[in-house]
């Protein structure tokens, strides 16, 4: 069936459609071909996703993109059940945000290149995912990577905005740099860079090693880590991470969808499509694992002390990234995507209500809400349920995807396996912790607003509701498809990803599961209880702790300084020398020079050459008589 | 006999005479008048070497330019009226407009 190459082709053509159409012609139904690409696409997902299911592969080259000598490169798709679930999380989540930004984005100026945007992100997010070769990943990832650029900075006029459009992009070049590396070593390597011929030779190089400026590194565990440098760039994993909190200037559907369901999970679509190459190097599934578990608390203990809405949820994100790297990293893939899968789900959820109330308070600082569940009932109920989701409170879907990474943690083979499971047990009090905090200090309690503000309090337009309440129904619901054995499902998600991420073996037994499952259970509850009590019975406590530890309130809240750290050793620096070799030197001597130069020395000649020109006739006469003279002079010495 | 050389000497004198007259005079009669006189001094050339060949083509020649300058100066004088008139001043380093 060849309908699945209009997948990624519908946002394209959307995306054309309103980048020269839209100002002039659609102005506010801009909205009309993003949504209607992007719908099809789900619709076109979900019956690609049925044949999968049935068993259906699909690998097929569409169009010869490059050949060069021995290097040749194709435009292929290949729809595998990994790519499947993919489509599925980036149509279907893309879908009810693309109709949510029709009624947060209602009234911008610039509705029409948010939608292009929109539709270009899609694309590039779409090619990504179903392409069968590495260079094609490689320009859908520099494809979302720009995309971000632009709608990040979407409100260029704010200069905090343009700042972090421009962070972004240039905190991601960093990881990208790492994978274009490791994808030159795959091509040195295995000669093609497609992913069928590479992931099926790749085991035959397990053990040789290269020489790299007279070192001998793995070649496998070199490959490995220059390919997850990008992801760490992309799903802003230490020490790449600062660009995501700044990101949240952007739109919030634009933080929904990019730094929540979509953009941000290509690392963990990369590593997992990678999971071969990965199997062979201990040391890189070690270094992922822990890189993943140490960003997730870190994260996680940040998002306690941030007062911005956003940002709150940012951190949340980085922590389920971290987890979700974790789960690769001991092995366990499947189950890293499966929380990627259900993460689209509550986190996207928890975004887009955070934008129903910033629409109705028109800032984000949670100190200055409080006591909105009366006013916005369903913004409240769909928040509570995604962060009962991610909180991983039994039932809900963040509770059967976080609980597999933990058991995978606890129980894989890997000889970190127990470190990192006392870390993500950690981040699984912290969790709750934070997001119930942010509950308790948005929707209950007194609104501790101006009175003004509290004039204007409304529960947002149906177009923005309505996602909420079908994305709260992912965020319940989505997880059923993964009920583990051991409490009597039949682990469907994790068997149906088999073929493509391997069957992961762990060491454990059905006790051992199901009492690290209660233990992390009543972890989270912990969590959920303190909170309860922190914020809403209690409300002195945070403010004593936050007086008597002040250095630590003060280290959380500035992130652990890690910006400035990099403001410091990077990028004083890299402006030092820019200001005074690049723009003094370069910029206004030599070129300044040549660009004044030329014109002025043409001034020169021509004003000479004017001189000749005197009016006077005898002049011209002496012209000629010369001329008279030098050509008879020619004749007879030539002739 | 004469020498053609001295004829042809004669001539190159006369021509030079009327070169240097028309780059160095100011009065534009007296540039006009070089002008016929360099014309003359071809005239000559002409016609000497005509008599010393015992051709008559250069005669014919001679007569061909002799009709030229006639009708060159007739313009010419035409001209020269027509820019005493505008410009009040028979003096050529005086009419420079086209400078630069």
């Amino acid at each position: 069936m060849k309908a699945y190459v209009l997948i990624p082709f519908l946002p394209l053509a959307a995306f054309i459609i309103n980048i020269l159409l839209g100002k002039e012609v659609l102005r506010d139904k801009a909205h009309w071909p993003s949504c209607l690409a992007i719908i099809g696409s789900f619709v076109i997902s979900f019956f690609t996703l049925i044949d999968v299911i049935h068993g259906k592969v699909i690998n097929e080259d569409l169009y010869t993109w490059i050949i060069s000598g021995n290097f040749k490169v194709t435009v292929g798709f290949l729809i595998d059940p990994l790519t499947a679930v993919m489509l599925m999380v980036v149509t279907c989540v893309g879908s009810l945000i693309h109709i949510y930004a029709i009624g947060y984005m209602h009234g911008d100026k610039g509705y029409y290149r948010f939608f292009s945007y929109l539709s270009l992100f899609t694309f590039s997010m779409l090619m990504l995912v179903t392409a069968n070769n590495f260079l094609q990943l490689y320009f859908g990832w520099e494809g979302v990577g720009v995309c971000s650029y632009f709608l990040i900075g979407f409100w260029y006029e704010k200069k905090s905005a343009a700042d972090a459009g421009k962070k972004a992009f240039i905190v991601n070049r960093f990881g990208d740099f790492g994978f274009a590396l490791g994808i030159f070593m795959i091509y040195l390597t295995f000669g093609t860079i497609h992913y069928v011929p590479v992931f099926s030779e790749v085991h035959k190089y397990a053990g040789q090693t290269v020489n790299i400026l007279g070192f001998q590194v793995n070649l496998v565990t070199l490959i490995a880590l220059l390919l997850f440098c990008g992801a760490v760039g992309k799903s802003a994993q230490i020490p790449l991470h600062v660009w995501l909190p700044d990101a949240m200037e952007g739109p919030t559907p634009v933080s929904a969808l990019i730094h929540a369901a979509t953009m941000v999970t290509a690392g963990v679509f990369m590593v997992s499509r990678c999971n071969a190459i990965y199997n062979l190097s201990e040391v890189a599934m070690n270094v992922v694992a822990i890189v993943g578990a140490v960003t997730s608390l870190f994260a996680a203990t940040i998002a306690c002390v941030q007062n911005d809405i956003k940002r709150i949820i940012a951190y949340s994100t980085l922590s389920h990234l971290g987890m979700m790297f974790l789960a690769c990293g001991v092995g366990a893939y499947a189950a890293g995507i499966f929380h990627l899968y259900t993460h689209a789900f509550f986190k996207a959820l928890l975004f887009l209500a955070a934008g129903s109330v910033i629409h109705a308070v028109h800032h984000n600082d949670i100190q200055r809400m409080g006591g909105l569940k009366k006013y916005m009932p369903i913004t409240y109920v769909t928040m509570l349920l995604a962060a009962l989701s991610a909180g991983g409170i039994p039932g809900l879907a963040g509770f059967f995807s976080k609980d597999e990474i933990i058991w995978s943690a606890f129980a894989s083979h890997s000889h970190v396996g127990r470190f990192v499971w006392v870390l993500v047990t950690a981040v699984a009090f912290f969790t709750p912790f934070y997001s119930f905090r942010m509950i308790y200090l948005t929707f209950h309690g007194k609104f501790r607003g101006t009175h003004h503000e509290e004039h204007h309090l409304h529960e947002s337009p149906a177009v923005m509701t309505i996602p909420l309440i079908l994305l709260a129904i992912g965020a319940i619901a989505a997880g059923w498809v993964g009920i583990p054995t051991v409490l009597g499902g039949g682990a469907n998600f994790a068997h149906f990803l088999a073929p493509v991420l391997g069957h992961p073996e762990f060491h454990g037994t059905h006790a051992q599961e199901l009492g690290i499952m209660g233990l992390s259970t009543s972890i989270a509850l912990f969590g959920l209880l303190l909170a309860f009590i922190f914020y809403l019975k209690k409300t002195y406590i945070p403010v004593m702790l936050a007086k008597n530890f002040y250095p630590i309130y003060k280290v959380l809240f500035n992130k652990y300084y890690v910006d400035e750290l990099y403001d410091y050793i990077i990028v004083k620096p890299t402006l030092w020398v820019a200001n005074r070799f690049l723009v003094g030197f370069t910029d206004a001597k030599i070129i300044e020079g040549i660009v004044n130069g030329v014109p002025r020395a043409i001034g020169i000649f021509s004003e000479n050459l004017r001189k000749v020109q005197s009016g006077i006739v005898q002049h011209y006469g002496i012209v000629m008589a010369a001329g008279a003279c030098l050509i008879i002079l020619f004749a007879i010495l030539w002739m | 006999m004469v020498p053609l050389s001295w004829y042809m000497t004669l001539s190159v004198i006369v021509f030079c005479i009327g070169v240097f007259g028309f780059l160095t005079r100011r009065n534009i009669i007296i540039m006009f008048m070089s002008i016929e006189l360099m014309l003359n001094a071809v005239n000559i050339n002409l016609i000497s070497i005509s008599h010393y060949i015992q051709d008559l083509r250069g005669n014919i020649l001679a007569f061909f330019v002799i009709a030229v300058a006639a009708a060159e100066a007739a313009i010419g004088l035409a001209i020269v009226i027509a820019l005493f008139r505008n410009r009040a001043t028979a003096h050529i380093d005086e009419i420079h407009e086209m400078k630069g």
